[in-house]
């Protein structure tokens, strides 16, 4: 089995004269796993429902496998979808509901047996088959569902926040079972998400949205590092925003307050110009470097485990530093006097 | 009643085992209770008192004798069964795709829905039964001339009458499942319509669907002032009839419609009992 490939072009969605979903273009390899990321009503769901054929784009051309789906029913459409809710049957036992596409295709009955029961070895859950689905738990209950879109070996798999009804452990077990199978079947894959984490780990590619429009499309590393726009930037990851002047922008010289720092980034704006410096809190350090040192004051210390995560208000502004937890890291207290620093490379400047 | 059982430690011996407080019901409740009770009871017990006197000096069945050796007992008895469940398949097959639609897609359109389906309650069955005269019993729109055609009409009327009910059982049985989400995961596998109700949905509102089926077989049962006016030979007008010409036959006759309808009302309890299923 192996996924087909899935293009977007121009595709948008209005409902009652609100625009939901604007300008959306994407071509999704097959075999490539795409999540979408963004926070609620940011248009991902609605995007979703139009590839599943759940709602009809108000203009646009939705492509499968090279074939124009836009207003194909979402029953002629050969994909697999995973719901939030799992939406099982409760009235069929697990092994009815994976073979139900199968059933409603008419497949052979000892065909479909023998289907369902590999699929219930894929998500290890190999004797629950003649179990109702009140009888599992959440995480089961979704890899059940997972099986069930997997079952009719569909060109595409559509995963609308699979994971978001479930509790922080099983969610990270079942994210990896997720990239397993998906991996294991070369299926392509949208997924639907608001926790940029679940995004990072799981995506060969994401798309960040934003009220309706794309802002952002590109692999996790290069989504991480080098956001494109103010919102990717914040919403994807912590992000700091320090106000500076623009002494020099040819030599990436500015100004904090008093003090002048330096980024090797490209600075558009011109001198004298007031812009945001941003930076992320694992870049700074409490140490005084050679480059980029300010003065400051810790404000407040959160200890969360594997990070210490500590604002210290500087010179126009509050920065938030998160250092990695050690045993003999020394933890400075709220009203300590400290320095700050950060590489020239890791921060760079938005208007 | 709950009898609550105290938390028991072990470090206690047996004779200081706490006593479980025993809950008490304030003397008006059981005032009220049994007034309620003489109210529905008395009643009932008369007239299976007064049922069993047919011959004199003895208490005996000889009124439910005479009244079962009655064919046109067993013919409007009959006559009622076979309207009720035609008045139960129609007000299913009107119900359940109409909720259904306005749960999935409609939802705005529930309230206007909800209204329609009360007005039974607010028009008189006597006012519905003479509008619907006035316009069916005369051109261009007869439909009552002929027995055959009258039934229909009335099983029509009753179908509407169990709208009240029929709605808001079959409503409830949707709002207690996913409608969307179960109806969207099986298109996304390839069912159409016809698959997405009868597999999907109507399996898991059974229980809505039965309870709504039986109050509707109640209702119909005890109908009369349309029947009459629609010239029908079923259970009510016959009941009503025999009231004119016999004196013990009409009380076994209401103490056999009560009890058709009160088995009708265990199934109910039985079919929706709960059960450790969610």
């Amino acid at each position: 089995m192996s996924g087909g490939s899935l293009t977007l072009e121009g595709v948008r969605k209005e409902f009652d004269g609100v625009v939901a979903v604007e300008d959306f273009n994407l071509s999704v390899s097959p075999g490539e796993f795409v999540s979408f990321l963004g926070p609620s009503g940011c248009g991902k769901t609605t995007t979703l429902r139009m590839v599943a054929g759940l709602e009809q784009p108000s203009a646009g051309t939705i492509r499968l496998a090279g074939e124009d789906v836009t207003f194909a029913k979402p029953n002629e459409r050969n994909i697999g979808m995973v719901f939030q809710s799992y939406a099982l049957f409760p009235n069929m036992t697990i092994s009815d509901n994976i073979g139900f596409g199968l059933r409603v295709r008419k497949q052979d009955k000892d065909d479909r047996k023998e289907r369902v029961a590999e699929l219930l070895d894929l998500i290890q859950l190999p004797d629950k088959g003649k179990s109702y689905p009140y009888e599992l738990s959440g995480g089961q209950q979704q890899r059940v569902a997972l099986a069930r879109a997997l079952a009719i070996s569909p060109q595409l798999l559509l995963l609308d926040e699979p994971l978001s009804a479930l509790d922080a452990k099983i969610r990270d077990e079942l994210r990896s079972e997720i990239r397993r199978i998906q991996r294991q079947l070369n299926i392509t894959t949208i997924y639907v998400t608001h926790d940029q984490e679940e995004a990072l780990a799981l995506s060969d590619r994401i798309v960040v949205m934003s009220k309706g429009q794309m802002e952002q499309v590109g692999e996790p590393f290069e989504i991480y590092n080098n956001p494109a726009t103010g919102f990717v930037a914040s919403f994807v990851g912590q992000l700091n925003r320090l106000p500076v002047t623009v002494i020099d922008p040819a030599l990436g010289r500015l100004r904090v307050g008093q003090v002048e720092v330096r980024t090797t980034s490209l600075i558009e704006s011109p001198k004298g110009a007031e812009v945001s410096l941003m930076m992320r809190p694992e870049e700074i350090t409490l140490d005084a470097e050679e480059e980029n040192v300010l003065e400051g004051r810790v404000e407040a210390v959160t200890f969360l485990g594997s990070i210490v995560r500590i604002q210290v208000a500087v010179d126009g502004g509050r920065l938030t530093a998160d250092l990695f937890n050690e045993r003999l890291l020394q933890l400075p207290v709220a009203g300590d006097a400290t320095q700050i620093s950060f590489p020239s490379h890791a921060c760079w400047v938005m208007v | 009643m709950t009898i609550l059982n105290a938390p028991t430690p072990s470090s206690l011996a047996p004779d200081e085992v706490i006593e479980a407080p025993v809950r008490r019901v304030h003397p008006l409740a059981w005032l009220i209770l049994i007034g309620i009770g003489l109210y529905f009871f008395v009643p009932l017990i008369l007239t299976f008192w007064w049922s069993l006197r047919a011959e004199k000096d003895i208490l005996g069945f000889e009124a439910y004798g005479r009244l079962f050796a009655d064919a046109n007992f067993w013919s409007s008895l009959a006559e009622t069964v076979v309207d009720s469940i035609a008045t139960i398949v129609l007000s299913l097959l009107i119900i359940v795709p109409t909720a259904f639609w306005v749960t999935l897609r409609l939802p705005k359109l529930r309230p206007a829905v909800e209204f329609v389906t009360l007005l039974p309650f607010v028009i008189p069955p006597v006012v519905l039964v003479l509008g619907i005269l006035r316009l069916y019993a005369r051109p261009p729109l007869l439909l009552t001339s002929t027995y055959g055609s009258s039934r229909l009409v009335l099983i029509c009327i009753y179908a509407a009458i169990s709208f009240p009910y029929m709605f808001r059982s079959v409503d409830t049985g949707l709002r207690a499942i996913d409608v969307r989400s179960l109806t969207e995961a099986a298109q996304t596998l390839g069912a159409g319509w016809a698959t997405i109700l009868g597999r999907v949905i109507l399996p898991n509102i059974r229980v809505a669907l039965l309870s709504g089926s039986l109050l509707t077989f109640a209702i119909v049962f005890g109908e009369y002032a349309i029947a009459v006016y629609m010239a029908q030979h079923t259970f009510g007008p016959f009941m009503a009839n025999l009231t004119r010409s016999k004196v013990y036959e009409p009380a076994a006759m209401a103490i056999v419609a009560v009890a058709i309808v009160w088995v009708a009302m265990v199934m109910i309890s039985y079919v929706t009992r709960p059960r450790d299923r969610r």
